[in-house]
């Protein structure tokens, strides 16, 4: 919804504290998922994120969530779902050249960027999306990863 | 200064050292030459005598030539066409490549059958929506952002692989360029905007139409300021506008240029207005010349390429120097 989407960017910063905490907790359990099985939770934790997410941010379930790096505006929104910033085609107002009627995600994201603690990860360049992982679970691929980073010293 | 003998015209020249392409445009950036790059208008037809034509205007004003890829979403004749026929007469192209109409196959595909037809810039471009051509009801593909088609070019170049990995044989040496929008909202980003591309692999850029010099010259203090200038050849984009109406329109329908309210007044109080649109045009290069840190102009004179080269003449930038054509049989470098 429109309405809650430009409230989380307000409010990018709370967010940006709730994630920090939720991720936390997510590594935490990860025996318990790793006892009930990744591929057996995927199914129940994808539906509730996509909840969650859909009514927080118009998620579309990209599978590679960067909220924390787009001022909890989601890119996918952009109508090139650009994940790198906002197209010289911004009108004046500052609103989208392909609707009219919606703020750029990017002047958005701009926005909620500078109301977080971590300025900088606007800055970072990010890589094409994998197709392969839409549909998927953004926050048990995350807690994987950074599982194995932790164990094995390896990002995937 | 070295003279040396031109090769066949289609036969690639030798990279210098420092330099990751063969191509004109980097030579004239990397020797300290004020540059003039501009567009051509790619035909709706099947021919390559029209593509020769529209070129030959330019003719001893401009360092290179860009070939746009569907601008404004419209079908014309394919950038990596207008390329491979300009190529064969030695022209230096910048090959324009938008993300809106292929995938992540297509282009690097196209990147590479460019280079080896001896394109030696290519220009990574976001692309217009859909919506603003003549045919909104096409699939926008957008599997690339400029940002991610900046990175992959680059590691083609340089890791001599494709995104998957995969070794290349024989890398692209092409010079990589994007573009950037100094007067588009949010007006405080655009400077980061132009860092994250360079960081990304942009080794020039060119700019959107810039009619508002005061932005401008904020945009380039503060990119100065961050040292960009020393990182990236900046070339900014400036045109003539044939009249208040077809400005106002520009105004409202081209996405992303601002054109202020002084300009358009001018036009319409002057008794020729397409005369006053040059002279705007003129003055504004020059104005464009003074600024610290700029390397050069990108001129887009849509539907009035032919007044380039009048234009160029005017503004004085070229200070004498004849830009590389066909049936030049010398040329100097260094």
């Amino acid at each position: 919804m429109y309405a809650l989407r430009q409230w989380s960017v307000r409010n990018a910063r709370v967010l940006e504290w709730l994630y920090e905490h939720f991720e936390g907790a997510m590594l935490v359990l990860h025996p318990l998922w790793l006892w009930m099985g990744y591929d057996r939770i995927e199914a129940p934790i994808c539906a509730t994120e996509r909840r969650v997410k859909a009514a927080l941010f118009d998620c579309r379930m990209c599978g590679h969530c960067v909220l924390s790096q787009t001022g909890m505006s989601c890119p996918m929104n952009c109508p090139k779902e650009l994940r790198n910033g906002p197209c010289g085609g911004v009108r004046e107002n500052g609103f989208c050249e392909v609707m009219p009627q919606m703020r750029c995600v990017w002047v958005d994201a701009w926005e909620g960027s500078g109301r977080m603690r971590d300025h900088s990860g606007i800055q970072r360049v990010q890589p094409p999306l994998a197709q392969d992982h839409r549909g998927r679970s953004s926050w048990l691929r995350e807690v994987r990863q950074k599982r194995d980073h932790r164990f094995f010293g390896t990002a995937d | 200064m070295v003279k040396i003998e031109e090769p066949a015209p289609g036969e690639p020249l030798p990279i210098l050292d420092g330099h990751s392409s063969p191509g004109r445009l980097e030579r004239v950036l990397r020797a300290g030459q004020f540059a003039v790059t501009t567009e051509i208008a790619p035909p709706d037809a099947a021919d390559a005598q029209a593509v020769f034509q529209r070129a030959s205007v330019f003719d001893g004003w401009v360092d290179a030539i860009n070939a746009t890829d569907g601008s404004g979403a419209n079908c014309h004749m394919s950038s990596v066409g207008v390329c491979a026929l300009l190529t064969r007469k030695g022209y230096a192209t910048v090959m324009q490549v938008s993300c809106r109409d292929r995938n992540r196959i297509a282009i690097q595909g196209d990147v590479l059958g460019a280079a080896a037809m001896g394109v030696t810039s290519i220009l990574c471009l976001t692309g217009d929506g859909v919506q603003a051509g003549d045919q909104p009801n096409a699939k926008p593909v957008f599997d690339f952002d400029c940002m991610s088609l900046l990175q992959t070019v680059t590691s083609m170049r340089d890791q001599g692989e494709f995104l998957s990995g995969r070794a290349l044989s024989n890398p692209p040496r092409v010079f990589i360029g994007a573009a950037a929008n100094p007067f588009a909202p949010p007006l405080d980003y655009r400077p980061l905007r132009l860092k994250k591309k360079i960081d990304a692999g942009a080794q020039f850029v060119q700019t959107q139409y810039c009619f508002d010099i005061q932005r401008l010259k904020q945009y380039m203090a503060q990119v100065h300021d961050m040292g960009l200038t020393e990182r990236c050849y900046i070339l900014v984009g400036v045109g003539p506008l044939a009249s208040a109406r077809t400005a106002a329109w520009i105004r409202d329908n081209v996405p992303g240029v601002h054109i202020p309210d002084e300009i358009i007044h001018r036009l319409l109080a002057a008794h020729n207005p397409r005369e006053e649109g040059i002279r705007i045009c003129v003055e504004m290069i020059q104005a464009i010349r003074a600024i610290e840190g700029v390397h050069g102009i990108h001129i887009m004179a849509y539907r009035q390429e032919e007044r380039v080269s009048d234009i160029v003449k005017d503004s004085g930038v070229l200070e004498g120097r004849v830009p590389w054509h066909p049936g030049m049989a010398q040329r100097l470098i260094h």
